[in-house]
């Protein structure tokens, strides 16, 4: 089916779909955007909606309470962490986290957490919902912020005595924060 | 007749089949292929006795057993890897579905139909769910689609030209026909603040809930959630029950196992728009957001692993395809690019579809190089290795999509080389 019959069956579904919102519309009077399906979805509450919503933007909207230091991190990476990433993120099996900083232009580049990542608040997002790799979604926010804490210090972009909490985290400034260039017009 | 404008040192390209009328062409064969009896018996086995029962479900041949994914997975986490499709076992355009590549970073979800939901949120008028059970009410679309992994062909980088079979270097790229639901209807009824909700994070189900940030516009203008592949339903491993199709953007878009989306003003920045499916160059810098796959094409026979067993007319058969919509040409050169000749396009041609391309090729035994040139309605051409290597150094890991060369030997093997 080409793209053109594609719309067009679109298009004629909008017709039908206008009538049917027209019809019941009384009760949508105050609405900003008329739906034009058959509009079989569950209005849930905002409430349940933040309960599924696990994404972290750059600005740290969303972060949960909570905060981890150097020394929780570095001991939850031992236990939990190490065996595939290697001792101090040096990377096993899997990838290293540490490194790298300044040589992307270089012959051997290495794209690190601390080389390449552009947002510390990517880090809380991808560790809470994808590691470790057996048990995602298992470790608690402190253990998350702990985490973030140990690795950023690894990758010299914290102290030592620095904590990651709600409010730090976002704050972090990456090496390579202006390093990406947007491609699709889309997406300027 | 042959044109002999087209004649090669190497051998000729013909212009088409049709042009040349009926003809019978040289049968390419498995290097390890064993010898077939001459003469076959006039009544086989099979006709003497009653064949096999029915099948709920019909499999390939058990002779076609070697038609498979090849899998390359990480060996410590047997969950995050990939499969190819065996592109030079395959012929048309559609995939079959137990075929289809596969790029799971955490496994397959065993997802109960029943308990699975698809949330819309973020800068909405009604946060609302949808079950499966609920979209199948809806208007279904179906289109012939290709998806592709953005690290499709990235052996390309290597300084030296791997030697794989084209599916294993090509292969992250199947086509199927998707049917579903048009992604605008769903964002519409939930009310989408399109006036600041520029950006759709999408999430799927899996262990790793991979997520990624599509351009509302993108959303709005083509994306569908698709429930069946290739008229059936999704594959657990192609998305079951539903995954988002994003037309001729790279895979990692096509969110499987779909179970959230959220309308935001910024795009989320997670791991696999930044530090994954972003592209290094020589300056230091990463191309992100690169979403099109740009035309690139790939010589199916020969190709490594079907040689030619002796001098004589053969088909030359391939696969083209574009994000940016239709495939107009492809040519074929059996001198390295220094000349070529256009292939003829397998009707139908369709936009975000594999094409297939064939011309007849008599070889006459001599060494060639081959390769395949795909230009996309928007009168893009599929680059040189030297001119994509030139402008994105060898770092970008992801979107290769230079020109494929196939070196046939004085012997009819074929391998692998930088043309």
């Amino acid at each position: 089916m080409s793209m053109v019959e594609s719309k067009g069956w679109v298009v004629v579904f909008v017709l039908l779909a206008v009538g049917i919102s027209l019809a019941r519309g009384a009760n949508r009077s105050a609405e900003t955007t008329s739906p034009r399906g058959p509009d079989l979805g569950h209005r849930v509450s905002d409430k349940t909606a933040a309960a599924w919503d696990i994404s972290i933007p750059p600005d740290g909207h969303n972060l949960p309470p909570g905060s981890g230091t150097v020394a929780d991190g570095e001991k939850l990476y031992r236990e939990r962490c190490i065996d595939c990433h290697g001792k101090e993120g040096q990377g096993l099996s899997a990838e290293e986290l540490v490194g790298g900083v300044g040589g992307l232009a270089g012959d051997y580049p290495e794209k690190t957490v601390g080389s390449y990542w552009p947002y510390a608040t990517t880090l809380f997002d991808y560790i809470r919902r994808a590691m470790p790799q057996e048990a995602p979604l298992s470790l608690s926010p402190d253990e998350v912020y702990a985490l973030c804490a140990y690795l950023l210090f690894l990758n010299g972009v914290i102290a030592e005595a620095d904590e990651i909490n709600t409010a730090t985290l976002p704050a972090v400034q990456m090496p390579n924060r202006d390093g990406f260039v947007p491609i699709n017009k889309m997406a300027r | 007749m042959l044109d002999r404008r087209l004649f090669l040192k190497s051998g000729a390209l013909l212009g088409s089949a049709a042009a040349l009328g009926t003809v019978a062409f040289a049968a390419y064969c498995e290097e390890a292929d064993a010898e077939i009896p001459p003469v076959p018996p006039a009544a086989p086995p099979w006709m003497k006795t009653p064949g096999g029962s029915f099948t709920n479900y019909g499999r390939p041949s058990p002779y076609e057993k070697n038609v498979i994914r090849w899998i390359a997975s990480n060996q410590s986490s047997p969950s995050n890897g990939v499969s190819w499709t065996p592109l030079q076992d395959l012929e048309g355009t559609i995939t079959p579905s137990g075929l289809h590549f596969e790029r799971h970073h955490n496994g397959v979800p065993a997802i109960v139909p029943e308990r699975h939901h698809l949330l819309i949120h973020g800068l909405v008028a009604r946060p609302l769910t949808f079950k499966l059970s609920d979209l199948l009410r809806y208007p279904e679309i179906s289109w012939l689609c290709f998806v592709e992994c953005g690290g499709n062909s990235n052996a390309g980088w290597n300084p030296r030209p791997l030697q794989a079979r084209a599916g294993h270097l090509h292969g992250l790229a199947s086509c199927s026909e998707w049917s579903g639901v048009p992604l605008a209807i769903l964002l519409d009824e939930a009310g989408v603040d399109r006036t600041q909700a520029k950006w759709l994070y999408a999430e799927g189900a899996d262990a790793g809930a991979v997520g990624a940030s599509i351009p509302m516009a993108k959303a709005f203008d083509d994306a569908f959630v698709a429930l069946y592949q290739n008229g059936e339903r999704l594959r657990p491993e192609n998305g079951y029950p539903m995954r988002l199709l994003i037309p001729g953007w790279e895979g990692v878009t096509h969110i499987k196992w779909l179970r959230r989306l959220k309308a935001v003003v910024e795009p989320m920045m997670s791991r696999n728009e930044t530090s994954k499916y972003t592209e290094l160059v020589p300056n230091g810098t990463a191309r992100q957001f690169t979403f099109v796959m740009d035309a690139k094409s790939v010589i199916t026979a020969p190709s490594p692993g079907k040689k030619m067993k002796e001098p004589g007319l053969y088909e030359i058969t391939g696969l083209a395809w574009t994000g940016r919509g239709r495939i107009i040409r492809v040519e074929i050169s059996a001198d390295g690019g220094a000349s070529w000749a256009e292939a003829e396009l397998q009707e139908p041609v369709l936009p975000y579809c594999f094409t297939r391309f064939r011309i007849p090729w008599q070889w006459t035994g001599a060494p060639a190089v081959l390769q395949s040139r795909a230009t996309d309605e928007t009168g893009y051409m599929q680059p040189t290795r030297d001119a994509l290597v030139a402008a994105r150094g060898t770092h970008s890991y992801f979107h290769y999509n230079a020109i494929v060369s196939w070196r046939v030997s004085a012997q009819g093997r074929v391998s692998h080389v930088y043309g």
